[in-house]
This record gives structure tokens, sequence and C-alpha cells, in this order.
């Protein structure tokens, strides 16, 4: 299908949308998550990735818990603290907290281990977890955390994530670009995609937004491909959107 | 979507093989590969390791873990493919339990198919 300058109907189409309650769930007690994608014991054939973005979970890890040390090699995780404090600890010997605000990212390429704990032991810990596929394999682990200024999402997409590391926001060995956006309600925005032929996977934060003629509540997503422009607009007060620009291939 | 496999009315053990030049994540990977009871891992660093391993096993699935350099990578699946044609390759991305499952259970469907 041909390119088009901004979402229509048509475009529309070649979306797929993730509803926040069809998402694959699992609870261990200390850690309760939802999985977008296949992810551990949730198999779904339908729901192996998007693009290049291949995990995104929504964790809750009870007080003073946490995931211990673990590996992983070739590929690009990041982590967006939502409420709580955590605990990071890896194998290039970094020890650090991440809060609301901040963000993490570590590309995994020949092999880290590391370990991620709930800090606070008077309340849970709140966090994305997001595993982007690399364009790069075996690169040198590096890790990289940010803390942004929440006050400039405030009514415009924040960059948080790029493929530079002069750019605003962590990076990543990929062409993608993340946004967060808090908008008041009836406020629109629009996004241009940055890379042709990249793909946008929007993930509601908090609220209702409506993209296209597409409406969508509280953790829902909507994958949409060939589009250079989207537009969105909040249904709600205090709404809150990410925005993952990848791209399709692997 | 269902992964059983029945021969003479008996399980069918799956041997899989993994390569890596990562030892901790290696010895990650098999530990997790063989707390399902009718997967078999066996894991090796070296490409020379890797050959003499499958001459030897009747293996359905090669992983291909990180470490592994492209010429490397590019010379031990025409190897793999020429021993057994019907060999699965598959790259195993992210080192621990997260994805390791979704990998096999993919391979093993294509390898039905």
């Amino acid at each position: 299908m041909e390119k088009t300058d901004k979402i229509t109907d048509e475009t529309i189409k070649q979306h797929v949308l993730h509803k926040a309650h069809t998402r694959g769930h699992a609870n261990h007690g200390w850690l309760e998550s939802y999985h977008t994608f296949s992810f551990a014991n949730y198999q779904n054939r339908e729901r192996m990735n998007f693009g290049v973005l291949r995990v995104l979970n929504d964790d809750r890890v009870s007080q003073g818990m946490g995931f211990g040390k673990h590996p992983h090699d070739n590929m690009e995780i990041i982590s967006i603290p939502l409420e709580g404090d955590l605990e990071h600890q890896d194998s290039m010997g970094n020890t650090t907290i991440i809060k609301e605000g901040d963000i993490q990212a570590m590309s995994a390429g020949t092999g880290i281990f590391h370990s991620e704990y709930n800090k606070n032991k008077d309340q849970l810990v709140k966090f994305l977890q997001i595993w982007i596929y690399p364009n790069k394999k075996n690169v040198a682990p590096r890790y990289d955390q940010v803390t942004l200024d929440l006050k400039d999402r405030h009514n415009k997409l924040q960059q948080i994530l790029s493929p530079n590391p002069e750019d605003e926001g962590v990076w990543i060995h990929q062409d993608a670009w993340f946004h967060i956006g808090k908008f008041d309600n009836d406020f629109s925005a629009s996004y241009e995609l940055k890379k042709p032929g990249n793909g946008i996977y929007a993930f509601i934060l908090k609220g209702d937004f409506t993209i296209g003629n597409i409406e969508l509540n509280e953790r829902d997503g909507l994958g949409i491909r060939d589009t250079n422009l989207i537009e969105i607009t909040a249904n709600s007060a205090n709404a809150e959107i990410l925005l993952m620009e990848i791209p399709m291939q692997l | 979507m269902r992964f059983v496999f029945f021969k003479n009315g008996m399980m069918k053990t799956i041997n899989i093989l993994y390569i890596g030049g990562h030892f901790e994540i290696l010895e990650t990977v098999i530990r997790l590969i063989n707390a399902n009871e009718n997967w078999n891992g066996v894991g090796v660093m070296k490409d020379e390791e890797a050959k003499e391993v499958f001459r030897n096993k009747n293996f359905s699935i090669v992983l291909l873990g990180s470490g592994i350099q492209e010429e490397s990578e590019v010379e031990l699946c025409d190897f793999f493919k020429k021993q057994n044609p019907n060999i699965v390759i598959v790259q195993h991305y992210g080192g621990g339990s997260g994805l390791l499952k979704s990998e096999i259970l993919l391979a093993l469907e294509n390898n039905k198919n």
C-alpha cells in the first residue's frame, strides 16, 4: 500500500490493536506482570512482536522484592519507572536507583548480568520493561540512564530515546525514537515519523486517547504501519501516552 | 497451539544445541532448556565443538547465542544444513527465560510444517 502523509481510514487498516485486557498476565506473588507480546509462560502466536519491538511488559514489583541476577545478550532493554524506585545493579559495576522521570537503557550485546529490585519498603514499584531487537549484534555492553524534566512533557511530546548519543534522552543501537506526552483533556498533537518505513506503537499510560478514528483506554496498545504522521487527541484530563517509533524489519 | 510429540507411544525428547561465547549465559540457557522434561540442551562455545557434537547427536534445533562472528555463523549454518537439511536454526536473543520458550516452540512449529 502507498504511504500517506497522514493517518486515514485506509491507513488505519494497517494497524494492530491490543486492548489492555487481552494482554498476557502472570502473577508470581512478588511480581504481577502484563505482557503485550509473548513472554515466558504467555505464548500467543499472534502476539510475537511489532517490528523490532519484541517485549512490552507492564510490571508491578512488591516492596523490597525484585528480579535477581539474570543474563541478557543482543537486546536493547529499556526500563521506564512509572511509580516508586527501582534499584539496578549490573555486571559492568553500575549500582543506581531509577525513579519516575528517569529512563534506563542497556545494550546487552555480547552479554550482561543484572538485577532490578524495588528499593521501597512501603510501596509497589511500577515500571515498563521494553525489549528492542538491535540493529547490530555483539556490541560491547553498555548502560545509560537519564533524568528528564516531567514538565517538558505537559501538552507536548518529550523525546526520551533515540539512536543518537547527542540527542535528548537515552540512546540505543536501533533506529528508534520514543516520546512521552501528558495531555490536558481535548489537547491534540501530531507526531511525524522520523524515518521512512518505520512503524509506530502507541501505549496508553493513563487516561483515554483517540488516534485516527480509534479510541484507546489505559494500557491499550496500537501499532500502526505505513504512515508518516499520526494525530493524537486526549479524551481525559492528565492523559499520558508513550509513542515508540521503530523499524518494522528485523 | 499444541506442541506434543509422540513416537511409538513415547514422548520424544527434543535435542537442542546452543552455541554462544558467554559461558555464564550458556550455563543459564542450558539449565533453562533442561528444566523442560522433553527438551535436552547441549551447550558449546567453539565452532569446532559445535560441529563435533552435531555429527554425533540428532538435534532438532540449533540456537545461536551471542559472540558468534558473522563468518562463523554463515559457515556453521551451512555445515548444519548439509548434515541435516531439516535442522531449524534460530537466533537466540535476550539470554534468559523470557524469549527462550517462544523461540523453541516457534522453531518446533516450523519444523513440524
